[in-house]
C-alpha cells in the first residue's frame, strides 16, 4: 500500500493540534471523546489518541485534515470524502465496507474501525460544535484548533528546548516529526 | 452494576491454570473495591500463619469502581496485596498511572495469583485472553527495560506493564512492584512476593468499553470535581508538589534528620522543593485522568548524575536526603532513580541505610562489616552504592535488604534502639516525638509505619490541635482513617481529597453515579469502618496485638534536641497508653486493641467472629 502523497505536511481548515510541551499525557480527551461517541470510557472509541513517548513528551494524536489525504485516496469504495472548507474527513455509512485500508494508510493512526458498527471513524470536531470536548476537558491547555504547520513548529520546538535529543532512549522516536 | 467489570480472575501459577468467579454486588457494596475489596480477598484466599514466601500466599491486584471513568484521579489507581514479607501482616500497597484502567477494560476488578512458577514467567493478559509466557530472557532487567521489552515482543506500545526488578527477583524483603518506569506500589514488600513466585510482570491490553449508572449526572459531577481541581484545593501540587513539605516540616522541628537524631536539618534549603523546582524539575504531568497535575519530573542535566531522571516526591527525597544527613539534591535523585530500576521500595531503602549509618556513627559496624564504605551521615556515595548492594544482596546490603527489624536482630548489640519501624515497616518523613496526633495514627496504621492511612499530621502540622497533647486524638484518627481507607477503596487520588468537602457523602454521591449502586453518606462511612476493621481483623489473625501498636524506640527516649518550639518533646510511654486507649475505646476494640464480636456483628463481618472468638 504505498499511496503515499505528500498532503501529509499540508492541512486543510483547522483541526485539533497538541502543544507537546503542555501536554501531561493525562489522556482526559480520550475519556471525554469516546464518552461523547458512545456514552462510555474506552480507548478504542475514542477520535483522539495519546502516544506516551517519554515521561517528558506525551502526545494527543488525532485527524490532521491532510491535503490530498491517503484515506481517501486508498478507500476502495470511495466512502470517504473531504469537506473542502473545514477539511474534516467524512464518512458514507452505506459504503463503508469496514475493509480498514484507510486505517492502515493514514500515517498519524487517526483513522480507527469501530468494531461493533463495523465503520471507520475519525475527528468529526464535535460535529461543529463551538469548543469540541477533548479541548473543554484538558487537564493543561495543551489543546486548541490550528494547523499542521504550526504544530510541527511547536513539537520541534520543544525537543529542542527540553534536550530530549541528548538523550539516547529518544533516538527511535524523534524521527516521528522530521 | 456498572462501572465494576464483575468478575475476578484466579490464577494460579503452580498448575498454570485460570478461573473467573463473579463479583457478587453485596461484596462490592460491603467493600467498594481497592483496598477494601483487596483485604477482603486476601483474608478470604490466604490461609492463616502462613510464610509470606510460600506458595500459599495469594498475591492481589484489585482496581476500584472509579477506575477507566474519566471521574478526576479515578481513571488511574491500582491496589496490590499479600501477607507481607516484611511485617509478617498485612501488606498493601496503591500505585497510579494507568495501569489500573487498563485491567478493568481488559474486563477484570481483580487478579488473585496463588502458587508459585517453576521458571521465571510474566501475565499476559489480552481481554479475554490470558497467557503464562517465560520470562527467563528478561531477569536482571530493570522495571522499565522490563515494561519496554514486552511492549516490543508483543507488538503494542500501548500494552500497560507492572514488574519487578532486580531487588524482587534476589527477595530484597522491601522490593515493589513498578509500573510506567517510575510508579511504584512501594511498601511491605509486594514485590518480594512477586519476586518468589517467578513472576517477573504483569502486562494488560483491555479494549472494552466502561459504563456507568447514570451517565449524564456523572459527566456533571465529573465536570465539577474537575473545575475545582483546578483551583486552589489542589495548587500546592501543581506548584511545587510534596517537596515542599522539606521546608514546612524543617520549620516546626518536624523534619527528621539523620535517623531520627534530630527534627531539623542544616542542609534543608539545599534539598527543598523550592530548589528542586528552580534547578531540576523539567515537567509536570500527571496520571491518567487527572487535572491536579502533581507529578514532576527531575532531570540531572549535568555533573557526574547526568542523565539521572525521575519523578521526585517528599518521601523518597526525605529518605535518600536529611533522613541520611545528605544535602546533594542531585545524588538524592539519582539514588530514586535507581530504587524505581532496581525495583526497591525507597522509603525502606532509605531508612535501611540510615540505620547502617546510625551503627556506623556509634562504632558498632566498623568498614570491616561495611566492605570498605565509609558509612557516615551526610555521604552521598556510600549511600549511593549501599543502595546497589542492597538490591543485589551484596556484603552488608545483603543484611540491610532484609530491612531495619530483622537487621538489627541480626546485628545485635543493643542496636535495635536505631531501628526505625513500627510492625516492622520502617518510618516515614514526620517526626512523631512532637507530632501526637500522627504517631497515633503510625501507632495503629495497619500496614505499620505510615502516614498515608490517616493522614492524621494534618491535625499537628496545621495547628488544629495540641501537638504535643496525647488527649483526645483517637477520633481524629479514627474518622481520619475511615475515610483515607475509602479513598483507596473507591481509588481516587489521596490529592483530591480536598475536592470532597462532604467526604463521605460526596463519595457517596460519586459511588451512586458511577455504579448506579444506591449508597448514603452513612453507607459510606459504615464501609470505612468496615475495611478498617477487616484490616485490624487480618492482623490480629496473623498474631498482632496491643504491643505491635508501637513506636520507635527514638520516638520513646530520645526528646527533640533542635532550639526551638518542639525541645524536649518525645511521646512518653503514658502519652502512647492515653492514646490507645483513647483510639480503641473510640473504635469498639479491647484494651488489647482487638475488635469485639458485638463491633463485627454490627458491621456485617460476621464470617469473622471465630478469629477473635477464642481470645475472649
Amino acid at each position: 500500500m504505498t499511496a503515499k502523497g505528500n498532503g501529509q505536511f499540508e492541512s486543510v481548515g483547522k483541526h485539533i493540534v497538541c502543544d507537546a510541551e503542555k501536554c501531561t499525557g493525562c489522556e482526559l480527551c480520550v475519556y471525554a471523546c469516546s464518552f461523547r461517541y458512545g456514552k462510555s470510557f474506552s480507548s478504542m472509541k475514542s477520535m483522539i489518541k495519546v502516544v506516551h513517548l517519554h515521561p517528558l513528551l506525551h502526545l494527543a494524536v488525532s485527524c490532521y485534515h491532510c491535503k490530498d489525504p491517503d484515506c481517501l485516496r486508498v478507500c476502495p469504495t470511495k466512502a470517504l470524502s473531504q469537506s473542502e472548507e473545514i477539511g474534516v474527513i467524512q464518512i458514507d455509512r452505506e459504503k463503508c465496507t469496514a475493509c480498514g485500508w484507510c486505517v492502515k494508510a493514514c500515517p498519524y493512526g487517526a483513522m480507527d474501525l469501530d468494531a461493533d458498527k463495523l465503520i471507520v471513524f475519525t475527528c468529526d470536531l464535535c460535529d461543529g460544535e463551538e469548543r469540541p470536548v477533548c479541548i473543554e476537558w484538558c487537564s493543561n491547555e495543551a489543546l486548541e484548533k490550528g494547523d499542521l504547520k504550526t504544530f510541527r513548529e511547536k513539537v520541534n520546538a520543544y525537543i529542542e528546548k527540553s534536550k530530549l535529543a541528548e538523550y539516547p532512549e529518544m533516538k527511535g522516536f524523534l524521527n516521528l516529526n522530521k | 452494576m456498572k462501572a465494576y467489570a464483575g468478575k475476578i480472575l484466579i490464577v494460579d501459577l503452580s498448575r498454570k491454570s485460570f478461573t473467573r468467579i463473579v463479583l457478587e454486588e453485596p461484596v462490592a457494596k460491603s467493600f467498594i473495591g481497592g483496598t477494601g475489596l483487596g483485604i477482603k480477598l486476601l483474608i478470604d484466599h490466604c490461609p492463616p500463619g502462613i510464610d509470606p514466601l510460600s506458595p500459599e500466599n495469594p498475591l492481589i491486584l484489585v482496581t476500584g469502581p472509579t477506575s477507566g471513568t474519566i471521574i478526576p484521579t479515578g481513571g488511574n489507581g491500582h491496589c496490590f496485596l499479600a501477607k507481607s514479607p516484611l511485617t509478617n501482616g498485612l501488606g498493601q500497597a496503591l500505585s497510579h498511572g494507568s495501569f489500573g484502567s487498563e485491567l478493568k477494560r481488559a474486563g477484570y476488578d481483580a487478579i488473585v495469583i496463588k502458587g508459585r512458577s517453576e521458571k521465571p514467567v510474566y501475565l499476559w493478559i489480552d481481554d479475554n485472553d490470558r497467557k503464562l509466557i517465560d520470562a527467563e530472557h528478561l531477569m536482571g532487567k530493570s522495571t522499565y527495560e522490563t515494561e519496554l521489552a514486552i511492549r516490543e515482543e508483543i507488538g503494542d506500545f500501548s500494552i500497560r506493564v507492572a514488574s519487578i526488578g532486580i531487588g524482587g527477583e534476589k527477595l530484597v524483603k522491601y522490593a515493589c512492584i513498578m509500573n510506567e518506569r517510575h510508579r511504584a506500589a512501594g511498601r511491605t514488600g509486594l514485590g518480594t512476593v512477586m519476586g518468589y513466585k517467578n513472576l517477573k510482570a504483569i502486562a494488560i491490553r483491555g479494549t472494552n468499553n466502561v459504563q456507568v449508572g447514570k451517565p449524564e449526572e456523572f459527566e456533571k459531577f465529573a465536570k465539577e470535581i474537575r473545575d475545582l481541581a483546578k483551583g486552589p484545593a489542589t495548587e500546592k501540587y501543581r506548584t511545587l508538589g510534596t517537596p515542599l513539605n522539606v521546608l514546612v516540616l524543617n520549620s516546626l522541628s518536624a523534619l527528621p534528620t539523620r535517623n531520627f537524631t534530630s527534627a531539623t536539618f542544616e542542609g534543608a534549603s539545599r534539598v527543598s522543593g523550592e530548589r528542586l523546582h528552580a534547578e531540576l524539575i523539567r515537567k509536570t504531568i500527571g496520571c491518567s485522568s487527572c487535572p491536579i497535575l502533581c507529578e514532576h519530573i527531575a532531570r540531572i542535566d549535568e555533573g557526574p548524575f547526568k542523565g539521572a531522571l525521575s519523578r521526585t516526591e517528599f518521601e523518597t527525597l526525605w529518605a535518600l536526603g536529611p533522613n541520611c544527613g545528605i544535602d546533594r539534591l542531585d545524588a538524592i535523585v539519582k539514588a530514586i532513580e535507581m530504587t524505581n530500576a532496581y525495583g526497591i521500595d525507597a522509603i525502606s531503602t532509605g531508612l535501611s541505610i540510615s540505620f547502617a549509618m546510625d551503627c556506623y556513627e556509634y562504632g558498632i559496624l566498623t568498614k570491616e562489616d561495611t566492605d570498605g564504605l565509609e558509612l557516615k551521615f551526610g555521604n552521598f556515595e556510600a549511600m549511593l552504592q549501599l543502595v546497589r548492594k542492597i538490591s543485589l544482596r551484596e556484603g552488608i546490603g545483603n543484611t540491610l535488604a532484609e530491612g531495619v527489624r530483622r537487621a538489627a536482630q541480626r546485628i545485635g548489640n543493643g542496636v535495635e534502639k536505631y531501628a526505625n519501624h513500627i510492625k516492622g515497616l520502617e518510618m516515614t518523613g514526620y517526626d512523631l516525638r512532637g507530632l501526637k496526633t500522627a504517631a497515633l495514627g503510625f501507632a495503629v496504621s495497619f500496614r505499620g509505619a505510615d502516614h498515608n492511612r490517616h493522614g492524621a499530621y494534618d491535625y499537628d502540622l496545621k495547628g488544629k490541635v495540641d501537638r504535643f497533647s496525647p488527649k483526645n486524638k483517637g477520633e481524629l484518627v479514627k474518622n481520619n482513617e475511615d475515610w483515607y481507607t475509602i479513598i483507596d477503596s473507591l481509588i481516587i487520588c489521596k490529592f483530591s481529597r480536598g475536592l470532597y468537602k462532604d467526604t463521605f457523602s460526596d463519595a457517596a454521591k460519586l459511588y451512586s453515579l458511577v455504579t448506579g449502586i444506591e449508597m448514603t453518606g452513612e453507607d459510606m462511612k459504615r464501609a470505612g469502618e468496615r475495611i478498617t476493621n477487616i484490616a485490624r481483623i487480618f492482623n490480629v489473625r496473623e498474631g498482632l496485638r496491643r504491643e505491635d501498636d508501637h513506636l520507635p524506640p527514638k520516638i520513646m527516649s530520645v526528646p527533640i534536641p533542635d532550639e526551638g518550639i518542639a525541645k524536649g518533646s518525645y511521646v512518653s510511654q503514658k502519652d502512647l497508653n492515653e492514646l490507645l486507649d483513647d483510639y480503641y475505646r473510640v473504635r469498639g476494640w479491647t484494651t488489647d486493641g482487638i475488635p469485639t464480636i458485638a463491633k463485627l456483628e454490627e458491621l456485617g463481618l460476621t464470617e469473622y467472629v471465630d478469629i477473635v472468638k477464642p481470645l475472649f
